[in-house]
């Protein structure tokens, strides 16, 4: 094979390279703090061992916190998608260099690379198809993408430590400014491997590679921002689930078999040995609270929530300091149950939501009473709540 | 003479550095083994790499030679530009478009995929389009200008 291109170079490359070391942290950080958001013993997957941020109480303010983490996360992975496949597009001589092995510590090197660039794109996929909720995988999500980005940030800490050197020495050799004020073409000067001893004839400068890589990026946050960001965005992100309502529903009540005897007259909150008939809640003090409600795949909607805030229903089952409250649903799947804090009760707009934009509650969306506390990750706003227990500190 | 470090091939440093990333690496792994899902989950991670490297990599690149060959010098980017774009979405918006995971989709959402091919192909009109339209804008420009 034959690589002609004139524009690959180590100084293209190492633009490239600077621009996802600069984003990457971002995204490594927010995932990992998706991790501890979820709470303690209610992360997935469960053991990792020492691989995971410091274990915190995840607050409840600001009330945008996860709207903001996951939105950055997901957002930003989706926007460096081009950034990526440029970055690879212009190593990708390297790939079929002879001998594939040229000493032992070489061998370790290609082992890291195969951690960096399987690792990306094993998570650039399994994330793109989890907010596309196609599972053709076949295995757990959040194992997968958790295990797969601790193998890649062993590849990319590998892979900045040797090549920063190299991209800093690559980066001096040309003005990233003169270059963006002036068209060139001409190759960089040979070197060992990226650029071509004999260039086709060039199609593009450099700064028009960099501008289509960079309006690459604008294009996907263009069809993707709306899923987080709403308003008028949303229409955009055309390509998306979540771009399709302004209030998405996330897991229907028909995927979560809720019977509709179940939430007709006969159903009843527990709280202990108390129980509430919805007409019970109704007449207890209502709340309203203006609150996002957003999801680790990205996507996010501010509402207006009305209900019973949950230190009221603590106070009501007589323990008014909780330690934690365990809420569970009539939702028998995976994320029928949650534990929240007692910094997750006790904040002054954390309700059990009855209605929302002033209408009760739709089945969709968790009618008779569902959980809906500031900056929560939203699958643990329990929906179809059926028993809410307040622990003792 | 030959240096231990030359016959390595690293200086102590760096391959102390790969050492430790296998190493943190292999710690990673081990919290799969027993997952009955390991061997598939490797197999997506090798497959990631090598669909892109042996399979899209020159795909695109075919296409962009082809292309090059029948549109000489810079013009070929009025069309190269909007089907790297068209490329681009499909590729990352594939399960919606070609409707995988109908089900879960459903499941998830209340919704179903009928949508996403018929605005991809949307998509794709207004990239080539707009590409079309200062394509000849310029060469109006510069006919005026003559």
């Amino acid at each position: 094979m034959k690589f002609r291109s004139p524009l690959r170079g180590p100084w293209l490359t190492s633009v490239l390279g600077v621009a996802l070391l600069a984003a990457l942290p971002l995204v490594i950080v927010t995932g990992l703090l998706d991790y501890v958001a979820y709470g303690p013993g209610q992360s997935i997957p469960g053991d990792v061992g020492l691989l995971h941020l410091p274990a915190i109480d995840w607050p409840t303010r600001p009330s945008w916190l996860f709207r903001l983490t996951q939105g950055v996360h997901v957002g930003l992975g989706l926007v460096l998608v081009p950034v990526v496949l440029a970055k690879l597009w212009s190593v990708i001589p390297r790939l079929f260099a002879w001998p594939p092995v040229k000493s032992p510590a070489h061998a370790l090197e290609r082992a890291t690379l195969l951690m960096l660039v399987g690792g990306i794109l094993f998570e650039i996929v399994t994330g793109l198809m989890n907010i596309q909720y196609d599972y053709a995988f076949g295995f757990s999500f959040y194992t997968a993408h958790y295990i797969g980005a601790w193998v890649f940030i062993a590849g990319l800490v590998a892979h900045v430590v040797l090549k920063l050197p190299v991209a800093r020495r690559a980066l001096r050799t040309r003005s990233l400014r003169a270059e963006l004020r002036v068209p060139t073409t001409a190759p960089e000067p040979v070197d060992d491997g990226l650029v071509a001893t004999d260039p086709a004839p060039p199609t593009m400068s450099r700064r028009g590679a960099l501008a289509l890589v960079g309006g690459g990026a604008l294009f996907v946050a263009t069809i993707t921002a709306g899923q987080t960001l709403g308003g008028p965005l949303r229409d955009l992100a055309v390509l998306l689930p979540r771009g399709r309502e302004d209030f998405p529903i996330n897991r229907t009540a028909a995927a979560a078999a809720i019977e509709p005897t179940a939430t007709g007259a006969a159903w009843r909150l527990a709280l202990g040995d108390r129980s509430f008939s919805r007409v019970d809640l109704l007449r207890l003090p209502q709340h309203t609270a203006r609150l996002p409600i957003a999801c680790v795949e990205g996507w996010s909607t501010v509402q207006d929530w009305t209900g019973v805030r949950l230190r009221d229903l603590a106070a009501l089952a007589g323990v008014p300091s909780p330690g934690s409250a365990f809420v569970e649903s009539l939702d028998a799947g995976p994320f029928g149950r949650a534990t929240l804090s007692a910094g997750q009760v006790l904040d002054p707009d954390a309700l059990l939501a009855l209605q929302v934009n002033g209408a009760d509650l739709s089945p969709d969306h968790g009618y008779p009473a569902r959980v809906i506390v500031p900056a929560l990750p939203g699958v643990h706003c329990t929906k179809w709540v059926r028993s809410i227990t307040f622990r003792d500190a | 003479m030959v240096t231990l470090a030359q016959r390595v091939g690293a200086a102590p440093a760096q391959l102390a550095t790969l050492v430790a990333c296998l190493a943190l690496a292999a710690y990673a792994a081990f919290f799969l083994l027993g997952d009955p899902a390991l061997l598939r989950m490797l197999v997506w991670f090798a497959a990631a790499a090598v669909v892109h490297d042996l399979v899209i990599f020159p795909l695109y690149a075919g296409a962009d030679r082809l292309l090059t060959a029948v549109l000489p010098g810079p013009k070929v980017n009025y069309l190269r530009v909007p089907a790297l774009g068209a490329g681009l979405a499909l590729l990352m918006f594939w399960p919606g478009i070609v409707r995988q995971g109908e089900v879960t989709h459903l499941a998830a959402t209340g919704l179903d995929q009928e949508p996403y091919l018929g605005r991809w192909l949307v998509l794709c009109a207004v990239l080539f389009g707009a590409s079309a339209v200062v394509f000849g804008a310029r060469v109006g420009l510069r006919r005026l200008r003559a």
